[in-house]
């Protein structure tokens, strides 16, 4: 139910405030009523049928190499960069 | 897929449970209650626990929206279709919840009721449009997550003038739910249920942002880290919990920083609060009567409110006796407490909404865990 998933944005129609999405090999038309800025390429997170909000990609890579950081170093600062 | 896969490899796995390993201290229990459904579903899914040192616990929380709405609701939903003759629009997973008496929508739906499982609130629009002659409602349950789509369609049909959609809404709200929780006895004379901190919802926050959680995390002294619904997500979240409780701090840290702010959606924000207004009291499963845990409609939207534009009786139901839902939202039972937990009760025979839906604890402890659980006592594996 509460499932949303990561799609990546390829056309878009403002008028209608309708995007349509790829999820995998997927298709999908959703709505972009709730999302301010959104532009072909970025992702955007999925939920019953409605976009609630774009990915970082910057973000997700800052994450990534924190989770790396863990397993490599065990001094690796993981949490205090990230915090809120 | 993209922002999927990466959060699942294996050996960065492997390194975030090393790291929780060197960080738990061994004299100490970790007990970290996840409050979404989708945390309990990935814990399961991927054997998160299983990755745990023993003194770290998972404690499923009631964070699935299927398995949060009381029987009475259902019953009404079900009176909408019978009796009303509507078209019910929900959801998927509404479908098969045990109503009383062990009606569900799908067997009303066998019986010849109207009902239609919807993916989007943008199919319920469509299909009052196409069916000018009939009422239409919009069963519209869930969190945060899924209010915004519902006061879209509101909106909408307001817009266009639809005569013939309502909507009958049951949307909760999460931190006045964790509230609850903290505040049961269960959990403040922690004899019984000791919480030590929360991996916050990933999506919800997503729309509302981390700051609700602040003066909890506050109040409690537990540290909330907003976690993603990955399992390396989930790790990560759980590493963080451990360190502010090694360190004795209680803040709200976010973990899922690729999609969570702060301050969340505030389109999405803006829409809900033109849309709808605080129920002074809404009833959960498991939790009872929770003050300002709810919406209802405002009166602007009357005309497109269910609950004013139909008779809806007040409800008398009962949770079928001998289910445990009620104690497992809490925290306070695991699935493996209930008798009827895999004899008589099943996905496919499901008797409380913890059984229907993929993210309730009874579904998760049955589709991937209930070979290595012991029936009772440590849930951790080696
Ligand atoms: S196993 Fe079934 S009957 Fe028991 S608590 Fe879970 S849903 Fe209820």
């Amino acid at each position: 139910m509460c499932l949303a998933l990561p799609a990546e944005v390829i056309s878009l129609d403002l008028a209608r405030q309708a995007a349509v999405v790829a999820l995998g090999p997927v298709r999908k038309e959703i709505s972009i009523a709730l999302l301010d800025e959104v532009a072909i390429g970025d992702f955007v997170l999925v939920h019953v049928g409605y976009a609630l909000h774009r990915l970082s990609p910057e973000e997700a890579e800052r994450t990534l190499s924190m989770m790396r950081a863990a397993g490599d170093c065990p001094e690796a600062e993981l949490a205090g960069e990230s915090a809120a | 897929m993209k922002y999927v896969d990466e959060f699942r490899a294996r050996d960065l796995a492997e390194g975030l449970a090393g790291a929780i390993r060197r960080e738990a201290a061994p004299g100490r229990s970790y007990n970290i209650m996840e409050f979404c459904g989708g945390h309990t579903h990935a814990i399961f899914r991927y054997g998160v626990q299983d990755l745990m040192p023993s003194n770290v616990h998972y404690i499923h929380g009631p964070g699935c929206p299927v398995c949060v709405l009381p029987i009475g609701r259902i019953d009404n939903a079900l009176e909408l279709a019978e009796r009303h003759k509507v078209i019910l629009c929900t959801y998927g997973d509404m479908m098969r919840v045990p109503a009383s008496g062990r009606r569900s929508l799908l067997k009303a739906k066998a019986d010849g009721a109207d009902v239609h499982m919807i993916y989007s609130t943008q199919d319920a629009l469509r299909i009052a449009a196409e069916n000018p002659t009939r009422q239409v409602v919009l069963f519209a349950i869930g969190f945060e997550t899924t209010t915004p789509p519902t006061a879209i369609a509101l909106k909408a049909a307001a817009d266009r003038g639809l005569t013939n959609f309502s909507v009958f809404c049951n949307h909760v709200l999460t931190p006045a739910a964790i509230k609850e929780i903290v505040e049961s006895p269960e959990v403040r004379d922690s004899a019984r249920v000791a919480i030590d901190a929360f991996l916050g919802p990933s999506h919800v926050s997503s729309v509302i942002g981390s700051a609700p959680y602040e003066p909890f995390a506050k109040v409690y002294r537990r540290p909330v880290v907003i976690a993603g619904f990955e399992p390396l997500d989930v790790m990560q979240a759980t590493l963080m919990a451990i360190r502010q409780l090694n360190d004795g701090r209680h803040e709200v840290e976010n973990q899922y920083v690729r999609v969570v702010t702060r301050e969340g959606n505030r389109k999405a924000q803006g829409v809900v609060d033109e849309v709808f207004e605080l129920r002074p009291s809404f009833a959960w499963r498991g939790l009872g009567e929770v003050a300002d845990s709810a919406l209802r409609i405002r009166a602007e939207f009357a005309a497109f409110d269910a609950e004013r534009r139909f008779e809806i009786s007040p409800s008398t139901a009962r949770e079928p006796k001998s289910c445990e839902c009620p104690s497992i939202l809490r925290g306070a039972k695991k699935p493996t407490d209930c008798k009827l937990f895999g004899n008589g009760c099943t996905p496919d025979n499901p008797i409380g909404s913890c059984m229907v839906s993929s993210e309730g604890a009874c579904a998760a402890y049955w589709t991937y865990g209930r070979f290595r659980q012991p029936a009772s006592g440590s849930e951790a594996a080696a």
